[in-house]
This record gives structure tokens, sequence and C-alpha cells, in this order.
């Protein structure tokens, strides 16, 4: 008979599997092998002239070198990459760049002036996304050809359609867009006229520090080191392994799994803060926190509603409340980083006046307004501060959340009344902001171009004239002072809160160093990322 | 044969309906979800005129029913078009994450089976012992703690303080790229490829996300197994077998069990369907390249073909399992035969 006693030993008779015993010694990540921890979905393609996403980019950044980069240290100077020199004409339509000798892409080929021309006319033909970022020079498919062009292997010429400020047109050669693609290798595998697009996806062709491996989407992006790249590290390979979830990045960071996480919250790098075996890497990062106010709501045109929504916000406290460890306050819309930032602040919270305003305006008592969010943190938690303030001044705002997609499309399609939202910078000049901020020719819906202030249908034609009038200014420093002019301006007289620029973390194991944050995506490196 | 042909070709057409069904309702709701599809193809900072292009290139310019006629020949040419996020064949993406799920799902099913239904029997044998008490609080709680609790609960305890398990993902970084997928099943392909540390350490990164899972299905398949059980277990054959003088155990496995075993066929085959359409929150604490953050990530950036693609899969998952389920009535059930 089985009674309760044979049961339990016949259960225990099975062999059951001990972990323990099965268990290899885990140990650290081996010293060749940097193991990244980051989220790395919403990437689309490693073709540097495709890619438009921020891990895209930097990706892309650590394979290719571009003519020149810009100066970490001083936004405004521009230092030499594949380009030794560089100079104007006198009408300031011609540049002539001078590629340094000897350089050679990660198959062993010459890079030449001819790569570098053509990889500029493969942008320009592809017209991809971030093109435009080259083509607002006045190429075209049918015209590159002529005015990019190697008139020997070391001399590149660049004819732009107006004159230019060298400045302006040197930062956007810096862009992930301005990447150096060896045109031998990548022309061979073009199919179709697709200029090699299909296969660059997800192969690489550069002269950076690294070359990639594989790409599994959501999965794991696998580089390794560029032999003809000049890294001197100790590293072979760098494993990036996508990590959705903060508190997992954070519990592998601890057990010495992985060596760097790239995506942890607020609170998390607060309490890494004192950790011994942990070091954090911090950098601003040209990207805004902002509230829109849509001007096409009759409430919402007038300026003086936007002036008290700006009083009204408490931005110190929210930033020491819920974004201490990511945002700062930053209400100009240069980012602190680029050439020209103003890093004045303009508004702190001042409820009288903000009511004064509101009366002046015709309400007295506030209104009612619809106020949309992207459901992620910390989002939500800055709508609600947001709320409250606007509260204390006698608006209302209905909260409307939404995932980040869902809130860019309504807004796209100018359907919000005020709109929490974010907004990254597209290459390292003051223009790329001025220009989408401030540009706006065309308010009408079936408008050519839909900068960001059509968006918001804010038109002003004032400040339309005073970024043009920067972007065209062939003086660095008058350049310079235009801008923050333009900032200043646009504070007060734009629907438009700028509230917060973030800041990125990446906290790294202690024994890892030489990693190198930047104020755009495409800069973070690790070029000269060593493990001891 | 006749009568036979005819059924299989009625249960044939009655697929093909609900797969077209299913087709028809995913791709409408994908449509008007009020999220650009574009937006994931270019970028939200694209210049219009590439937004312009993108949208005509992608076909989102024709009316809906033209956008759903064409994708149908595409799918009637077993073509599941293109992610715009991974620039891949959805159908290469699928096998891709798919037996990354199917593995996980798999083996946990099998273990909460393998520990669920005997727990679920016993407990109904000891009804109202402490025996049946302990087991009752051990499935609520499975069943009712959100299992990115116990996930990352499990993580800090088994991984973080008792080091007894390997951190998140599918394998070790040493292994990273040194196993060649065929099956895309880690472990399958780690015995082609003759490597018996990358297979253990494959079987070690499973262990607590299958535990995890197995966890909370397990408290299912148990309390279904212990009501059914009980059920059973009030019949008047079982008085009648006892009263004969069998032992108790012979009695609850030799007559009340056959009995439910029927039931419980349909609850695994359930609960087996639930695991395989990928669980997105323990995929994502455990960092598991699977169909659940795939579908996810294609449904938040409305990049419908995975999404279609991948719902049609759930569907012929759940449709064949059903199949499955049916047949193995016959095994069981004489009164089928």
């Amino acid at each position: 008979m089985l009674t309760r006693r044979n049961f339990l030993a016949t259960a225990a008779a099975f062999p059951t599997v001990s972990y323990l015993s099965l268990n290899a010694a885990m140990a650290d990540t081996p010293n060749d092998i940097l193991v990244v921890a980051q989220q790395l979905d919403n990437m689309t393609t490693l073709d540097p002239h495709v890619s438009f996403e921020a891990v895209g980019s930097e990706i892309c950044g650590n394979m290719y070198q571009n003519l020149v980069k810009p100066s970490l240290e001083n936004a405004d100077e521009v230092l030499p990459e594949v380009a030794e020199s560089w100079e104007a004409s006198e009408d300031s339509k011609t540049f002539t760049f001078k590629i340094a000798q000897g350089q050679i892409f990660a198959s062993g080929g010459a890079l030449t002036a001819e790569d570098c021309a053509w990889s500029l006319q493969r942008v320009v033909s592809l017209n991809k996304s971030p093109a435009f970022i080259i083509t607002q020079f006045g190429f075209t498919p049918e015209n590159v050809v002529e005015r990019i062009r190697a008139t020997d292997a070391q001399t590149l010429v660049i004819t732009t359609e107006e004159p230019t400020a060298i400045g302006f047109l040197l930062y956007c050669l810096s862009a992930n867009i301005g990447s150096v693609v060896e045109k031998a290798v990548v022309e061979a595998e073009a199919v179709d006229g697709d200029w090699g697009t299909a296969w660059l996806d997800k192969n690489s062709a550069g002269s950076g520090a690294f070359t990639l491996q594989v790409w599994r989407p959501s999965d794991t992006i696998s580089l390794n080191v560029n032999p003809n790249g000049g890294y001197d590290g100790s590293l072979q390979r760098v494993i990036l392994r996508h990590i959705i979830d903060p508190s997992t990045q954070q519990l592998m960071l601890a057990k010495g799994d992985i060596d760097i996480a790239r995506n942890l919250t607020t609170q998390q790098i607060e309490s890494l803060a004192d950790n011994a075996d942990v070091d954090l890497i911090r950098k601003k990062q040209a990207s805004l926190m902002l509230v829109s106010m849509n001007a096409a709501n009759e409430t919402l045109s007038n300026p003086k509603i936007w002036e008290a929504v700006k009083w009204a916000i408490d931005y110190d406290s929210i930033q020491k409340n819920i974004l201490s460890g990511t945002h700062d306050v930053h209400q100009s819309i240069i980012p602190e980083g680029l050439p020209g930032a103003v890093n004045e602040v303009f508004f702190t919270q001042d409820i009288e006046k903000a009511k004064a305003l509101l009366a002046e305006a015709g309400y007295p008592d506030g209104f009612t307004i619809t106020f949309d969010h992207y459901s992620a943190q910390p989002y939500p938690d800055v709508a609600q501060a947001i709320q409250s303030d606007l509260a204390k001044v006698g608006i209302k705002a209905e909260l409307i959340s939404g995932e980040n997609r869902q809130v860019l499309t309504k807004m796209r399609a100018r359907e919000h009344q005020m709109i929490l939202s974010a907004w990254g910078t597209d290459y390292f000049d003051p223009n790329a902001n001025a220009d989408v901020f401030c540009i706006n020719y065309d308010n009408s819906e079936d408008a050519a171009t839909k900068p960001f202030a059509w968006r918001s249908s804010f038109k002003d034609d004032k400040i339309t004239e005073m970024a043009v009038a920067a972007r065209d200014e062939r003086d660095p420093k008058k350049r310079i002072e235009l801008y923050v002019e333009l900032q200043k301006y646009y504070a007060h007289n734009s629907p438009f809160a700028i509230m917060m620029q973030k800041t990125t973390t990446a906290a790294c194991r202690k024994n890892v160093t030489g990693v190198e944050l930047a104020p755009l995506p495409d800069g973070n490196s690790y070029a000269e990322t060593t493990k001891a | 044969m006749i009568p036979k042909l005819k059924s299989f070709g009625s249960m044939l057409s009655s697929v093909l309906v609900t797969l077209l069904g299913l087709a028809i309702v995913t791709f409408m709701i994908g449509r008007v979800m009020p999220v650009d599809p574009v937006l994931a193809a270019v970028g939200d900072n694209a210049p219009e005129s590439v937004v312009l292009q993108a949208r005509a290139d992608m076909g989102l310019d024709d009316p809906l029913i033209v956008q759903f006629w064409h994708y149908l020949v595409q799918l009637a040419h077993g073509d599941f078009g293109r992610s715009v996020l991974t620039h891949n064949e959805v159908a290469s993406d699928i096998a891709h994450y798919f037996p990354a799920t199917m593995e996980l799902a798999t083996v946990a099913l099998i273990l909460a089976a393998v520990i669920g239904v005997p727990l679920g029997i016993w407990a109904a044998v000891r009804q109202g012992s402490i025996t049946d008490q302990v087991i009752r609080v051990l499935c609520l709680t499975g069943h009712s703690v959100p299992v990115f609790v116990l996930a990352l609960v499990g993580l800090l305890i088994f991984y973080v303080f008792l080091d007894i398990v390997p951190g998140p993902g599918r394998q070790d970084i040493i292994y990273e790229g040194m196993i060649p997928s065929v099956t895309g099943f880690l472990t399958i392909d780690t015995i082609l490829a003759g490597d018996a540390g990358a297979f253990w350490d494959a079987v070690h990164h499973m262990a607590l996300p299958v535990c995890i899972l197995s966890y909370f299905s397990m408290a299912y398949i148990t309390r279904m197994t212990r009501a059914f059980m009980l059920g059973a277990l009030k019949g008047e054959y079982i008085v009648a077998a006892r009263a004969k003088g069998l032992s108790l155990w012979a009695v609850v496995l030799g007559h009340a069990f056959p009995n439910v075993a029927v039931q419980l066929i349909t609850v695994l085959a359930l609960t087996y369907a639930g695991l395989l359409e990928g669980a997105v929150v323990t995929e994502t604490v455990f960092a598991w390249p699977g169909l659940g953050q795939y579908l996810t990530n294609s449904l938040m950036n409305g990049d419908m073909n995975p999404v279609v693609g991948t719902t049609l899969l759930i569907g012929c998952v759940y449709v064949g399992l059903n199949l499955l389920a049916d047949l193995l009535y016959r095994v069981f059930d004489p009164r089928v035969k």
C-alpha cells in the first residue's frame, strides 16, 4: 500500500537537478571584451547614411570617421579627422579639403578623397532621413557629382549653392551622415541601384576604431577592434547586449556580468553615487524636454498665456525631486555643449506674475486645457508636477498619457493642445535646433516643410528672419552673437517652455576607463576605452 | 475514407477562415491605431519630403482595402513582408525569436505539469488537511504575485545573493557568436555544435526563467487538477472500488485520475499556448530575445508586418494545439473512439 511515507520516498528518489553542482565558476567578463548593457530597440539600420536614431548613430560613430569632428572640450572648435586641413574660397562657396596621406580602411584599402566624395554623393542620392543635413547646401542627385568631387587622391572640393559659413558646413560634415565609407567595398555590394544599403545595414566598411561583427536586432551588437583603426587599448571586442529593464542592468553591473550599464534611472544613479566599484561617467546630451503649446488653439495663441505658463512652472523643484540624476534645468533652444548655447535661466516659478499675466490675457480664473505626455517615466511624474503648478494659477490641465509614437503622431497632426515631449538635436551646429524651432515659412496644412515649430502652428516672421540671418552669417564671432540674441528673444516670444536638458550616464565598473560621452550620440565613443 | 476526407476538408477550411479573420482584424487594428507607421521607418526628425516618400513607398497612401488586398496577395505567396524596425523578413525574424520562446515554454510546461498534476491530486486526496492548505497557498501565491516581481526577486536571491544561477540572457558572453544558429533552439544548437560547455551554459541560463514561468503555470495546473479530482473522487464508483478493498492510491490513480486526464489535456494545451505567445514581462526582466518582446516592440512602433505575422503564428499555435488536444482525447477517452 502506498502511504504518505513511501510516496515521499519515491519522490525523493527521482533524480533532482542540482544547479549548484553544474554551475561553472562565474568570473568577471574577460579583459579583452567590453560588455555593455543598453536598450537597443528602436534601431533600424547601421548604415551611417541612413541611420537617424540615437543608438544607431552611436554605433556608427564607433565604426566610421568623418572629414572633421567637433571638439568636446571647446564647442567652437572643429578638429581634423580624415581631412588634415581645409580652406574656403573668397566667395565662401567653394571649400577645399586636404585628405591626410596614409589612412586605411578596416579592409586594408587606402582612404582617398574619392571615398570621401563618393560617400557624400551616396548621401545625396539616397536622400534618407538625415540627408537634409548635407542637402541643405544645395546638393541634388543631379548636381552632386559635379559639386562634390575629388580632384586628386588627396583633395576634395565641395561647392555650395549659396555663400556658406564654413563653421556651419564643417559641423554638418561632422555629423554621422558625413561618415566616410569605403567606395570599392560598398559599391561591390550594391544591388538594383540601392547603393549597397541592404548590405551596409548589417555590415561595416569604415575606418573607425571598430568593425561590425554582427547585429541581431533587439538582441546583440558585436563589434571587433579594427586592426587598422589605431585602437591601442586592451579590448578585442565590444559586445552590446539588449537589456531593456534598468533593474536588470543594475543587477548585472553589481555582479560584474557587464562592464557598463547605459540606461539606469535617476534613483539607481543616486544609489550608485557612493559605490566604490562603479564610476559614473556623465555628459549633458543635446536633448531637451519641453512643453509645447499649440498656437492653433485660441487660448494658447496668446503670448501672455505662453508667458504665464512659463512663470507658473517650478523648474527647480521638478529637477530636484524627479530628474536629479538625468536632467538639468535648461531654458533656451540651443542645448549646453553646442556652440552658441545660452545657459541663462529665464524663468523661475512666480505664481503672482503668472496670475497677473493670465488676468491681462483675459483669463483671470484660468482655463481648462488637455496636456499630452509620453507614458514612459519620467514623463508622467513631470506632467503631474506641471499639472499641479498650473493648478496654482488656475489652469486646469487634463493629462493624456500615450505611447511615445502615439503622442508624436498626434503632435505631428497638430491635434494636441499642450504637450510634454522631447527634442533631440540632429547635428553639432546652433542651426540644427534654430532651424526647426524658428524657421517656418508656411503654416498651412500641406506645407512643404513641417519643422518642429509648424507642429505647434507657430510662425513668427521676425524669429524666422533672425534665425536665417544667424545661419548665414559668415563671421564666426558675429554668428554666435546672433544666436545668443535669438535665444534670448525666443525664450519670451514663443509657445515653447523649454524646461530641461538631458544628462546621460554610463555606469562603468572601476576597471573600465576611457569611455567618452558627447552631447550628440554619434560622439559617444569606446575608441579610448580599456580594461585593467 | 470519404467521410474522413470530408471532415478533414471542413476542418482545414475552418482553420483557414479562422486565420483569415485573425489577419483581417489584426491588420485593421494596426491601420486604425493612432500611431503613424512612417515614424518607425524614418524617425521623428526626418524632413517632410522624406516622410511623404516613405509613406508612398510603404503603400500607406492607398485606400485601406487596397492595402489589405496587397497584403493578402503577399501572404498567399507565403511572404509576411519585412519589418520596418529590423529590416529583416518577418519570417526570418520569427524564426529567430520564436525558438527562444518555445524553448522556455516547452521546458516550463513539462516542469509545471510534472509537479503541478501530482500536487493537485495530492491536495484533492487530502482535502482540508494541512497539506491541502499549504498547496493552496503556494498556488495562490504563484498565480497572484505579478511575474515581474517573482522574476526580479528570483534574480535577487538566486543570481545576486546565492550566486547559483547565471544572469539574464540566453548564454554567457564567452559563447557569444561561437554557436552557429541551426535550429534557433540554443540547447539543440549547442549539441549540434558538439560544445558541452555551451550546452550546460544554455541550460543554466534557462533555469531561472523556466522556474518562474513554470511556477506561474503550475499554480494554475495544480488548482485545476485539484478541482477536477475533487469532482471525480465524489463518484460512486470510487466508493465502490474502495469498498472492494483497493488501496487508496490504486483507486485514485487507477480509477479517478483517468477520468480527469481528459479535462487536464485541455488545461495543459491552453497553458502551453499561453506560454508560446511569449511572456513579455519575463522576457524583459531576463533579457530573453523572444516573441513577446518582438511583438510588443513592433506594436509600439506601429510596425504592422511583424504584428500580423506574429499574430498569425500565435493563431496557428492555438489551432494546432486544439487539434492535438482533440487527437489526445481519442487516446484517453474511450467514448470518443
